[in-house]
């Protein structure tokens, strides 16, 4: 296969910039939640964190590299993988605070239900650039896509991990209403969700209730999650206009926030850095996503533009719930914040979707 | 390509993608307003919290269920522990409130820095525990100057208090701190380190009932730390309260009959299972787990060589002795070796191919019919029974009687004892069976390994005519505001059905071993009150390999253990008893007595009185009567 010149001449440099900006964001805020633990434990994680940054753009180049129609063509294979690794994960698991959602391999351990997001996108992307229309689906070729989202849906629910279960619904959800569904239809849905909602609630047990209840509201538990958002709120608010400077957070010095370098590495970015660092953490999120939406505007391949729009919702998405959940207003899940959280699996999985963006928007060309 | 030209174009798509950047425009204005109100509108009330940390979470401690006897009696309950923590980044100055503090603990104030220095847990507001049980009138002191000790509180916790010390240790266990391995196990998800769970016994084996749930509190504290405003509380959920099947008297009892020897007795309710009774001896004071031992009190509980640490009741195995013979009997019946008209002659020992197996009594029995065997426990009689029964035979009958079988009881690291067959002969040993082996099966000897419990076990089965239950202590269960989380009722154990005939011919021969002048525990009899048992004396050896020499084989230093297992009264009994005395010597002189003292103490109110023979058969029980067994 000969390299085409307009391939590099076409290479998406505002796309990469973004990306490796909001990387070095996530390297500086582990680097504060690190030294703050003072332990040898964490010593290792920010060496662990720019291993996986190298991994993570391994794959991304690899991602870019091979033609789109390549993913489109092979996707169902990625998906039914994810799959065998999510069935594996329930029964080889290792258990962690009460949920299964590793695999132990060798030295690394994956997090599957992170990769299965991609595949599911890709396989959507698949069904519906070869259904969609002007007028939307009509519910039989929803059935499809339905069970392609279930599927990992069910699984990644038994962990339990509701979060990511809750993202890979919700992108989902996105990138159908973004093909279209039919109006009558979409009424319809709407409708019987709602009226679903106080019959599926009576059904549920007294403990289930309770369970989703503190989900929703989490100042039902004031020892846990309730606390949790109590010392995020603090740590943010705290950081007021400026911040108090590098390395000089004292929330985030005295373990008062949980996973301090996963789930809520943005409170300690607010609490460092101030309004001014936050809002430029917010900006440069809008600024890819709105690129990514870009890109998808771009593509003359209908599989390549909802491919791009369910990667970039799938961002989109997570920065949202990550966010609003440590300023206290989503439930508290265990969703990363993209390229800024530490993790081996979120950061490739992220980095991986990157790559596919860079692929559809330097291959745009091809359908002119 | 053509079909997606036909229908959609980019434009349609472009037309999509406003809608989906309208939502995403939404969502992060919310963010950034959020943002906002946070950091410019709350952030100096929030800078404020964040400087002195001031919202923390205190634990409510969970009082652990309680512990009852049948008759609701308080075994176990909970007393307040006054703890003092400090408090590192409130205590300033930190070296004037250690001083000052010092002086009203009475000890130097270097013994607190060296606390605080060996401290794991040195977070600047994590409490770090100074000294624990200091004791209501110290609290009171530390709370009357607390403003000039900043930084220092005062938790109270509850605090194990075993009421009374070492009464019924080995079955209600200890505590101690959680260790780093039972940190990572599913039963104990919700401790803490540093926590105290069950360690033995049953605060262990129950720890998942008695625990109950940790609650806690959300509070706002000033620049001393002291609470300011509670802000938020979860109560704790108390452990829930077991009621057991002991009866605390007669547990009192026996163990005041078991003091100053080494050994078991237990006693059960032979058609129900439960347990009545449960002591080993000698025992040990678990309040001393819970407020710590000296090395010596440690070192005095390990190297006792008579392994107080240890429930001799379901840990400890012996060799079964003559009180096997009660299994011997019934096999020989219901395999028709022998019946009840059978007699062979004793002359004091018996030969088998070129050895002598000698009977205790050297001058003989003469001849002896199956009763008279089992009342004057002749050796002889009993060999030859198992010589024509054969080893698995009578191992078939045994495991039915359930020795060498774990009976189930909800203890932990009960021994299951051992019940020798050809088969595993030849996997332990790689050698095939001796039939000599099989003559001191027979009575009791040999490999034979049983705990105290399997015999207690036993003895309720032939008393009640032939049902075996299994064991157990808890009764119920209930959680704090009554409500049952458990509730045991007798459970039936599959045994071996056997005839009216075989069971009332063993039972005549029991009831002789006490109550004829010839039998071997006649020393022990009740008068009004007629119970049935059997005496063994247990050869105390090194080797077990070494026991298919004579059972008379006395030379080994260490004197026998003496068992004796017994029901009463003979008919519709209410008890069970098994006893051993570890180097009693005999079954008769040392075990009887104490079997026969726990049934006066048991039945004596009742049975006496209603009989009005007060004049009692007056036995010393650490009078060794020149008895054989």
């Amino acid at each position: 296969m000969m390299i085409d010149r307009r391939l590099v001449e076409y290479f998406d440099w505002w796309m990469l910039a973004l990306t490796g900006a909001a990387a070095a964001i996530g390297l500086v805020a582990l680097y504060s939640a690190v030294h703050a633990g003072g332990g040898t434990a964490q010593a290792g994680l920010f060496t662990r964190q720019l291993v996986w940054c190298g991994a993570g753009t391994a794959v991304m180049i690899i991602a870019f590299l091979i033609n789109f129609k390549v993913y489109e063509h092979w996707g169902h294979l990625l998906y039914f993988l994810c799959i065998g690794l999510l069935i594996a994960v329930l029964l080889f698991g290792k258990y962690v605070g009460g949920s299964k959602r590793w695999l132990v391999m060798g030295p690394v351990s994956i997090q599957p239900s992170e990769m299965v997001k991609l595949a599911v996108i890709i396989m959507l992307a698949k069904y519906y650039a070869r259904m969609v229309r002007t007028e939307g689906l009509h519910l039989r070729e929803l059935v499809t896509p339905v069970i392609i989202t279930a599927v990992p849906f069910v699984l990644i629910v038994r962990q339990p991990d509701l979060g990511t279960a809750m993202v890979v619904a919700l992108i989902a959800a996105s990138m159908t209403l973004y093909v279209k569904i039919e109006r009558r239809l979409l009424i319809g849905l709407i409708a019987s969700g709602t009226l679903a909602v106080p019959v599926v609630w009576s059904f549920l047990k007294g403990y289930q209730k309770q369970r989703i209840l503190t989900f929703l509201n989490p100042d039902r538990d004031p020892l846990g999650a309730g606390y949790h958002i109590i010392q995020s709120k603090i740590a943010i608010g705290s950081g007021m206009l400026t911040g108090k400077g590098f390395l000089k957070g004292t929330q985030n010095s005295l373990d008062f926030l949980p996973e301090q370098h996963t789930d809520f590495i943005f409170s300690v970015l607010a609490e460092e850095w101030g309004l001014v660092g936050a809002a430029l953490v917010i900006l440069v999120f809008m600024l890819l996503i709105t690129w990514g939406l870009q890109i998808a505007q771009r593509s003359r391949d209908p599989f390549g533009t909802i491919m791009a729009v369910g990667i970039t919702v799938m961002i989109a998405w997570q920065v949202f719930i990550n966010i609003g959940m440590v300023m206290g207003l989503m439930p508290v899940v265990g969703v990363t914040l993209p390229f800024v959280s530490y993790g081996g699996s979120s950061i490739i999985t992220m980095m991986a979707g990157v790559g596919l963006l860079l692929n559809v928007s330097m291959r745009r060309f091809m359908f002119e | 390509m053509r079909t997606y030209l036909e229908s959609v174009d980019t434009e349609w798509f472009n037309q999509r993608l406003i809608g989906v950047l309208v939502v995403v425009l939404a969502a992060f204005t919310v963010i950034t307003v959020r943002l906002l109100y946070l950091q410019v509108f709350e952030g100096k009330e929030l800078r404020r919290l964040s400087e002195i940390n001031s919202i923390r979470l205190q634990d409510i401690d969970a009082p652990r269920g309680m512990i009852y006897d049948r008759n609701g009696t308080t075994l176990v309950d909970n007393r307040p522990s006054f703890d003092a923590y400090i408090i590192l980044k409130d205590a300033k100055p930190l070296d004037r409130t250690l001083e000052r503090l010092a002086v009203l603990l009475n000890e130097p104030s270097e013994d607190l820095e060296t606390t605080l220095r060996s401290s794991k847990k040195r977070g600047g507001y994590t409490p770090v525990l100074l000294r624990e049980d200091i004791g209501r009138d110290t609290m009171a002191a530390i709370e009357v100057h607390k403003y000039e000790l900043p930084g220092v509180i005062v938790h109270v916790s509850p605090r194990r208090h075993y009421i009374h010390g070492a009464h019924a240790s080995h079955l209600l266990g200890y505590m101690g701190e959680i260790s780093q391995e039972e940190l990572q196990c599913t039963p104990y998800e919700d401790c803490k380190g540093g926590d105290y769970v069950g360690k033995f016994g049953i605060e262990k084996a129950y720890e998942s009932y008695l625990r109950g749930m940790r609650g806690g509190r959300q509070v706002e504290v000033n620049a001393t730390g002291q609470v300011v405003r509670v802000l938020d509380t979860v109560m704790a959920e108390p452990g829930k309260n077991i009621y057991l099947t002991i009866d605390e008297k007669l547990q009192k009892r026996t163990e005041s009959l078991m003091q100053g020897r080494a050994g078991a007795a237990v006693a059960m309710e032979p058609d129900t299972g439960r347990i009545l009774a449960m002591v080993s001896s000698p025992s040990f004071d678990p309040n001393l787990f819970v407020i710590g031992m000296t090395r010596d009190q440690w070192s005095e509980l390990i190297s006792n060589p008579f392994r107080p640490l240890e429930n001799k009741v379901t840990q400890a195995e012996y060799p079964p002795a003559s009180t096997y013979k009660i299994v011997t009997a019934i096999a020989g019946l219901e395999e028709k070796v022998i019946d009840a008209e059978t007699t062979f002659h004793c002359p004091g020992f018996y030969r088998y191919g070129n050895r002598v197996y000698r009977c205790w009594k050297r001058g003989g029995h003469g001849d002896v019919s199956l009763v008279k065997a089992l009342t004057e426990s002749c050796d002889v009689y009993f060999y030859q029974v198992g010589e024509a029964l054969g080893v698995d035979t009578l191992a078939r009958y045994a495991k039915a009687f359930g020795l060498g079988v774990p009976t189930g009881i909800s203890l932990d690291r009960e021994a299951e004892g051992l019940i020798p067959t050809k088969e595993w002969k030849l996997k332990r040993f790689r050698a095939p069976w001796q039939g000599g082996e099989t003559l001191s099966i027979a009575i009791g000897q040999g490999f034979n390994l049983v705990t105290p419990l399997q015999m207690a076990s036993l003895a309720a089965t032939v008393g009640n005519g032939g049902r075996r239950y299994k064991p157990y202590m808890i009764e119920k269960i209930q959680s704090a505001d009554g409500l049952i989380a458990l509730h045991n009722s007798p459970i039936e154990v599959e045994g071996i059905a056997m005839h009216t005939e075989t069971l009332s011919l063993v039972r005549q021969a029991l009831w002789k071993v006490v109550n004829d002048p010839k039998g071997t525990a006649w020393q022990s009899h009740i008068n009004g009150l007629p119970f049935s048992g059997k005496t063994g004396t247990a050869q105390v050896v090194s080797m077990p390999k070494r026991s298919d020499s004579s059972s008379e084989d006395k030379e080994a230093l260490p004197k026998d253990h003496a068992w004796f297992v017994a029901y009463a009264p003979s008919e519709n009994p209410k008890i069970a008893i098994s006893v051993i005395i570890e180097h009693g010597e005999h079954g008769s002189s040392a075990a009887a007595p104490v079997a026969s003292e726990m049934i006066k103490a048991y039945l004596g109110e009742d049975y006496l009185v209603s009989a009005s023979s007060t004049q009692t058969h007056s036995i010393s029980i650490s009078e060794a009567a020149g008895h054989d067994d």
